[in-house]
């Protein structure tokens, strides 16, 4: 069953007097439960089409079915809520609020959905749990590592139950080691059900996914299926 | 409904959490509020207590009450020339008016003059003296701390007895016991026979019962009285609020018949009352009441731009937590809701610091004998003030916020 479904998308910035095409022209379909690698040089467009999968932006052309509902269409409230509870981000700069514990930046997107705070404290602390950082939960992200951080962001992430993962190159920002803790728990996360995309430089990050789609230029260069495909253990 | 109640609670605790984590600024922040909101409510306090002491100096002076003199106190129709060449007010037009008037429970005259007043080395000066006759008490509301006011006996004789206002005994007797001592009154020996009780209405100043001595009328004309004048006062009380115009009009009728005026001649005399005198209060008070607003106004006003300023920067420095607050499902009403309370609550604790400000203020001007007292209206137009000025420059910053694209807000560096 079809999840994603993007059909002749384009995000088209004025920037001066030129056009820059960000994406051109891109159709997509993602099932539930799929893996999803994205490739391409930097300025292919890559970060622009997770934000538009992610309803953080509005594409210029084209139509974005997500779950069977239009996206195109929605206004401001209603992608604010469909990124509250649909979707779950992870950024390369892990950007948890620099000021507030793990188990509060946890609980943000709850708070957002409405959970009150005895509910919000249990699912919180079971995520952080989750991600392997229940002795870390007081902690304020400067006294954290970057792969502790990027697994309260991965908590975060998951603590509403979205239907997909967007990951903007979970890893960029980590030593090999790190990036391949990370990738395992991600590994977790596909083998419990959930749809993950991500974005990497690295090909042997993208072999962690089964299928990788190749951008070059605003364009799909190429989508194909790993066939020799990296499971962690 | 229960959903809004969630997230005004949720967003408040927000706000809370970011005010404890950005100290520095929000202290900063207060700062312009914390004036602002203890100059109002130290302004209107004051101006409460200025009008306080307005109405009691007029209660003090009796509000049943006639003055017949060559002035008119209060009325500016009259040119002043005019009423320079009036005929004076003599005693025997006292005597004259009071042979027919039937109305007023009580006539006395009144001549001023101002001395100082000594007891032993201490001294007072420019007191003022009234001269009048037994009478005149009860045309008053005044009463005694110790002692009386002077018999028909003293008075009639033009006796050298003197009765305190309680500022002038204080400052002579600071230990008390003014009663039957000797004070000299512009050289002259006078008996202390009474004092008086507080009035405690500083505004009205010379004016104040306070700050005055009272002796029997001949003594004036003996003693104090320079050439050019021996003019007095009729004090006259009538019997209840609703009997002074009948007592006004029967006053006018005599004072015409004593002073030989024929039936197309003006008043050569006025007929003053408190009425005059509350109008003239209100005034006064008004045009304080409308300076005092306009500066506290500014002084707000002045607190308003700073923290609208700083909630800018605030929101200009958070914009990537704004974006990752976005990103994670805050409406632009969630955004909104969290920078105004934010701006909401810090001007609150200012203006409670500012409270606390006006309230050890108000304690430190009390001791200069200023009546201030800081009551719950105070309190309330506190709260109500900052948490206007909080909303209200909260409201810009608070919409900028709101208005940032998410993907810009989390590029930003
Ligand atoms: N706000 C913007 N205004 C103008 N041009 C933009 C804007 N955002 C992105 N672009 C342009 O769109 C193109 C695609 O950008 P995008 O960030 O999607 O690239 P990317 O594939 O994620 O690159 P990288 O691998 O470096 O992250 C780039 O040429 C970029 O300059
Ligand atoms: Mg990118």
């Amino acid at each position: 069953m079809n999840i994603i479904n993007i059909e002749h998308i384009a995000k088209i910035y004025q920037v001066g007097s030129e056009e820059v095409h960000a994406l051109a022209d891109v159709s997509l379909r993602i099932n539930k439960n799929e893996y999803v690698a994205i490739m391409g040089p930097s300025g292919s467009g890559k970060s622009t089409l997770m934000n538009i999968l992610g309803c953080l932006d509005t594409p210029t052309k084209g139509l974005y079915d997500f779950s069977g509902e239009n996206v195109s269409q929605m206004n401001d409230n209603e992608l604010a809520s469909i990124r509250n509870r649909q979707i779950g981000f992870v950024f390369q700069t892990f950007n948890l609020l620099a000021r507030s514990d793990a188990l509060h930046n946890v609980e943000l997107p709850l708070i957002y959905a409405g959970v009150s705070s005895h509910e919000r404290r249990e699912r919180a602390e079971a995520a952080l749990e989750n991600v392997g950082l229940k002795d870390r939960m007081t902690h304020k992200p400067n006294e954290l590592s970057g792969g502790q951080r990027q697994r309260v962001a991965v908590a975060r992430a998951l603590v509403t139950n979205p239907s997909i993962i967007l990951a903007d190159e979970p890893t960029g920002n980590l030593d090999t080691k790190t990036g391949e803790d990370i990738m395992r728990l991600f590994h977790e996360i596909h083998e419990a059900g959930n749809t993950i995309i991500l974005v990497t430089h690295e090909e042997y990050i993208a072999e962690h996914a089964a299928r990788i789609i190749r951008l070059r230029d605003g364009l799909v260069e190429r989508d194909e299926v790993v066939i020799n495909r990296y499971i962690p253990v | 409904m229960k959903n809004l109640l969630f997230e005004i609670k949720e967003g408040l605790l927000i706000s809370l959490k970011a005010i404890r984590a950005n100290k520095a600024r929000s202290v900063l922040t207060t700062l312009g509020i914390i004036i602002g909101v203890a100059s109002v409510v130290l302004m209107s306090t004051a101006i409460k207590g200025i009008d306080q002491s307005f109405q009691a100096g007029v209660a003090s002076l009796g509000s049943d009450n006639l003055y017949i003199d060559k002035w008119a106190w209060f009325d500016n129709d009259i040119p002043w020339w005019e009423m320079r060449n009036r005929k004076d007010i003599t005693m025997e037009d006292f005597r004259a008016y009071k042979d027919l008037a039937k109305l007023p429970i009580s006539i006395a005259p009144s001549a001023n003059s101002q001395r100082t007043i000594k007891y032993e080395e201490r001294s007072v000066q420019f007191v003022f003296i009234t001269g009048t006759d037994f009478n005149y008490i009860n045309t008053t509301n005044l009463s005694f701390d110790e002692g009386r006011f002077f018999t028909e006996l003293e008075s009639n004789g033009g006796r050298s007895v003197v009765v305190l206002g309680s500022e002038i005994s204080k400052k002579l007797f600071p230990q008390g016991g003014a009663l039957n001592q000797l004070i000299k009154i512009g050289g002259n020996r006078f008996k202390v026979v009474g004092v008086l009780e507080e009035q405690g209405s500083w505004v009205m100043g010379g004016w104040n019962p306070d700050n005055q001595a009272y002796v029997p009328i001949q003594n004036i004309f003996k003693y104090f009285v320079s050439r050019h004048s021996n003019g007095i006062t009729i004090n006259i009380r009538a019997e209840n609020s609703q009997m002074v115009e009948s007592t006004k009009e029967e006053a006018l009728g005599i004072m015409r018949r004593v002073r030989g005026l024929k039936y197309d001649e003006k008043n050569d005399f006025s007929i003053n009352q408190q009425e005059g005198l509350l109008t003239n209060i209100n005034e006064t008070v008004g045009v304080i009441q409308i300076a005092g607003l306009l500066i506290t106004g500014l002084a707000l006003f002045v607190g308003a731009i700073g923290i609208m300023n700083i909630m800018f920067v605030s929101v200009k420095e958070r914009t990537r937590e704004i974006g990752i607050r976005k990103a994670i499902g805050a409406t632009k009403r969630t955004i909104l809701g969290q920078f105004i309370s934010e701006s909401a609550i810090i001007c609150l604790i200012g203006g409670m610091i500012g409270l606390g400000v006006a309230i050890i203020g108000s304690m430190i001007i009390a001791q200069f004998d200023f009546p201030v007292t800081i009551d719950i209206d105070a309190v309330i137009l506190a709260v109500t003030i900052s948490l206007i000025t909080g909303v209200i420059s909260g409201f810009a910053p608070a919409y900028t916020a709101a208005k940032l694209d998410p993907v810009d807000a989390l590029r930003y560096e």
